[in-house]
């Protein structure tokens, strides 16, 4: 194999491909990254056997062939090289060297056989359709904060992406919850996803096909299967096993009755909340929030390091309610809102409080109160 | 001309104080604890002399000159043995069917903990007639400081702790060994020289002469693991350890390695202190016969977390680590744990928990062993804050669980138990 390949363009394939492979292996065929170059492109892919990537650029092919290097290596070595420079990639495959060349520089990597870089066979997809990357952006940057780290609830691990049926019809629809809060966005239902299996998609890749989605009007290729996700553009392939789990039915726990309706700016509510909340010493950051007519108090009472107390205008026209939240909850979901006013939708103390922005229906999150 | 400096010198069975010689001069009592520093030394650690055994033995006097092993039934290991019984090589810890081939003849005793622990309270008291400032580590053995104690009881230290284990085998028939220093490391060091019914003491001028000779091993918290790591870097001994520069050390094990190179010199700054902070809580059992059996482990891990919780709850505690340990046929000890999103003090957590670290460790039994600890503890007031969404259950299972607490605490622990728990 031998090609040429503009510095940049290889960069940006390269670094694509090695995000997915795990720093710490245990085989070590998965610490690299395979390379293979044919007619007039070079093509990386990178597998951590729950994930793959395929990242393709142009390059000019003197010799067509394959190998593998390590994957973090070849990263940091062209990461290092002066922009625009040509770089020349080219194996010796007795040696089991793959030489790097760019001006002046030369770098010797060895290689592992290609034969051994493991394949992730490919699903029969039973759906196959076309979505925008600002609809799939918008659909996973608001759900996945609210993503569980507990192993224990190993189906909680992801993004559940699938066809709802709503009042406005069918939706494609993401849900994410920690049982802690919860975050369940809508979009329009794209042609061709009518059919889809609802999936759970795991973290790792929610993270990886965020990197997809830059590009505002670009189409990404959505294919879906029982047990794998891909998502594609013209250059990159991003193939994830689905979480193999029940996702929970989410609907018993969006409240549907809660009739005390706060109104605030949701940019001043978030500064007030991070303000309190500095002198919240234990893990757990409660903040209480005192509604009364037209007014909410935020407080935090700590009994080791302090107090602290600030007062908000807001819109809220119900008898008086205090209730606690954990601050970084009440963060997180301020800041999803972007365009109109957070609209508080609150029971009792005790029970899930329900948040949208505006009256917006299709973005709406649900958080536990907690005991202060 | 050879000068003699006069040696302070203590009769154990009169508590008569006088200044050296092989016996007391008052009663000719051969038990005499003498040292140049004896009267001026007063950190002190007593050890009782095979607790358990020894309780038995006084409360029937049949088994007094018989080898006597306490320990849970056929299949447990041995947690205290008499010291007829250690004569034949058994020890604490052993499995019982090995201690029972060293010394057949030796009568095994289930354990009375309600004996031992009125026993421990009476000790308790004792020490209390002496001291305010003392740290129980177990049962059987406690650091006492009885600095400044001398004008209040009118004699030094050394003659208090001698009157106490003297009113301990008058009173209650136990016999304890004291072990006396100038800090707890060395204090607990001293009382294992001589036992059982001894008293030694190291004195500030022979501390580094005293340890040079002695294996790391001695020191407490350094099991195996460490021992190995330690011997990688040629430090078996505390001479070696004292080669070893404090940047060093510390560079190398880290807070360990700044508590090594102290400890290397004899200096340990930890105060006696009547409120050491609990670490973690936990509570294991040994099955009678090994199991695989996933209903069988699954009572036992209910039983576990119950204990657990309701030792958290009485001493106002949670944890957010919850912790399972499994032991092998083989002994190989397996454990797994997982970082809970919230403290928590509740049995139903717990349980789920741990029966979530099992199910999901694709461990196979049989198993001889099971544990449930729960760590990273914090104050009751900061567990259990916010419910579950997705287990909208949990909350009317927890007011089940204190509304049972309530039950117990007033009818005691038989009064109402789950279906899960017979199992």
């Amino acid at each position: 194999m031998k090609l040429s390949i503009e510095r940049g363009a290889l960069l940006k394939a390269v670094a694509q491909a090695q995000s997915v492979v795990e720093r710490r292996n245990t085989i070590p065929i998965l610490a690299n990254v395979h390379i293979e170059a044919e007619g007039e492109r070079v093509r990386f892919r990178a597998t951590d056997l729950d994930v793959e990537v395929v990242d393709q650029a142009p390059a000019q092919v003197e010799r067509a062939g394959a190998t593998t290097v390590p994957a973090v290596l070849l990263n940091e070595i062209v990461r290092k090289l002066p922009d625009g420079a040509l770089v020349t990639l080219s194996d010796q495959a007795q040696a089991g060297r793959l030489t790097i060349e760019a001006g002046r520089s030369n770098f010797q990597l060895s290689t592992l056989p290609k034969e051994d870089f493991p394949v992730m066979a490919s699903a029969d997809y039973s759906a196959n359709f076309a979505a925008p990357a600002k609809t799939l952006r918008r659909l996973f940057d608001k759900s996945k904060f609210a993503i569980s780290t507990e192993e224990t609830r190993y189906y909680l691990n992801g993004v559940y992406m699938h066809v709802a049926e709503t009042a406005e019809g069918r939706r494609l629809r993401c849900v994410a919850t920690d049982g802690h809060r919860l975050a369940r966005i809508d979009a329009d239902l794209p042609a061709g996803a009518e059919e889809m299996p609802g999936v759970i998609v795991p973290r790792k890749t929610v993270g990886e096909l965020r990197k997809l989605l830059e590009d505002d009007d670009m189409e990404i290729a959505v294919s879906v299967s029982e047990t794998k996700v891909r998502f594609a553009t013209p250059d990159i392939t991003l193939t994830s096993k689905v979480i193999d789990g029940t996702f929970p039915d989410y609907s018993r726990v969006i409240p549907a009755n809660n009739t005390r309706r706060l109104e605030v700016d949701a940019a001043e509510f978030a500064k007030a909340v991070d303000r309190v909340a500095t002198v919240s010493s234990e893990r757990s950051r409660a903040v209480k929030l005192s509604l009364d007519e037209d007014r909410l108090i935020l407080s935090v009472n700590a009994p080791d390091s302090g107090a602290a107390e600030e007062e908000l205008a807001v819109a809220y026209g119900d008898e008086k309610l205090e209730i606690g939240f954990n601050a970084k909850y009440l963060l997180e979901i301020a800041s999803q809102v972007d365009r109109e006013n957070a609209v508080f939708l609150f029971n009792s103390s005790g029970d899930p409080t329900l948040m949208r922005e505006g009256n917006d229906e299709s973005a709406i999150y649900v958080v536990m109160p907690m005991r202060v | 001309m050879l000068i003699l400096h006069p040696m302070p010198a203590l009769c154990r069975a009169c508590l008569h104080a006088f200044e050296s010689g092989p016996r007391c001069p008052a009663c000719r009592s051969p038990r005499v604890t003498s040292h140049p520093e004896l009267f001026s030394l007063s950190i002190a650690h007593m050890d009782c002399d095979a607790f358990f055994a020894s309780v038995e033995k006084r409360d029937d006097p049949g088994l007094r000159d018989h080898p006597v092993i306490i320990g849970g039934g056929r299949r447990g290991v041995v947690s205290t043995a008499c010291y007829l019984a250690r004569i034949k090589g058994v020890r604490s810890a052993m499995p019982m069917f090995q201690a029972l081939k060293l010394c057949p003849e030796a009568i095994v005793v289930k354990p009375r903990f309600e004996a031992y622990v009125e026993a421990s309270r009476a000790i308790r008291a004792m020490m209390e007639d002496l001291t305010p400032t003392i740290q129980p580590l177990s049962l059987d053995e406690a650091f006492m400081d009885l600095t400044g104690t001398q004008r209040l009881h009118g004699a030094p230290p050394a003659v208090l702790l001698a009157r106490l284990t003297r009113r301990m085998e008058t009173e209650l028939g136990l016999t304890g060994s004291i072990g006396l220093s100038h800090n707890k490391f060395l204090a607990k060091l001293a009382s294992d020289l001589d036992k059982p019914r001894g008293f030694s003491v190291i004195g500030r001028a022979e501390t580094e002469a005293y340890l040079a000779p002695l294996p790391v091993s001695k020191i407490w918290g350094i099991g195996p693991a460490a021992q190995a790591s330690l011997e990688k870097v040629g430090i078996r001994s505390f001479s070696d350890l004292r080669r070893w520069e404090r940047r060093d050390l510390m560079e190398r094990f880290g807070q360990m390695g700044d508590r090594l190179w102290h400890l290397a010199r004899g200096e340990d700054h930890r105060p006696v202190s009547a409120h050491e902070p609990v670490r973690s809580i936990s509570n294991e059992t040994t099955f009678h016969e090994d199991t695989a059996d996933a209903d069988i482990l699954d009572g036992h891990i209910w039983r576990m977390a119950e204990k657990v919780a309701s030792r958290a709850k009485a001493k106002g505690l949670a944890g957010r680590v919850v912790t399972l340990k499994l032991r092998r046929a083989d002994f190989r000890i397996l454990t797994r744990r997982t970082a809970l999103h919230q403290p928590t003090q509740m049995a139903d957590t717990l349980y789920r928990t741990a029966r979530g670290l099992h199910d999901a460790s694709g461990l196979k039994g049989p198993f001889r062993l099971i544990g449930v600890g729960l760590s990273d503890l914090c104050d009751a007031a900061e567990a259990d804050r916010e419910a579950d969404l997705l287990d909208p259950g949990a909350a009317r299972r927890a007011g089940a669980e204190r509304a049972a607490d309530a039950i117990r605490a007033r009818f005691g622990d038989a009064a109402i138990v789950k279906g899960r728990a017979l199992r």
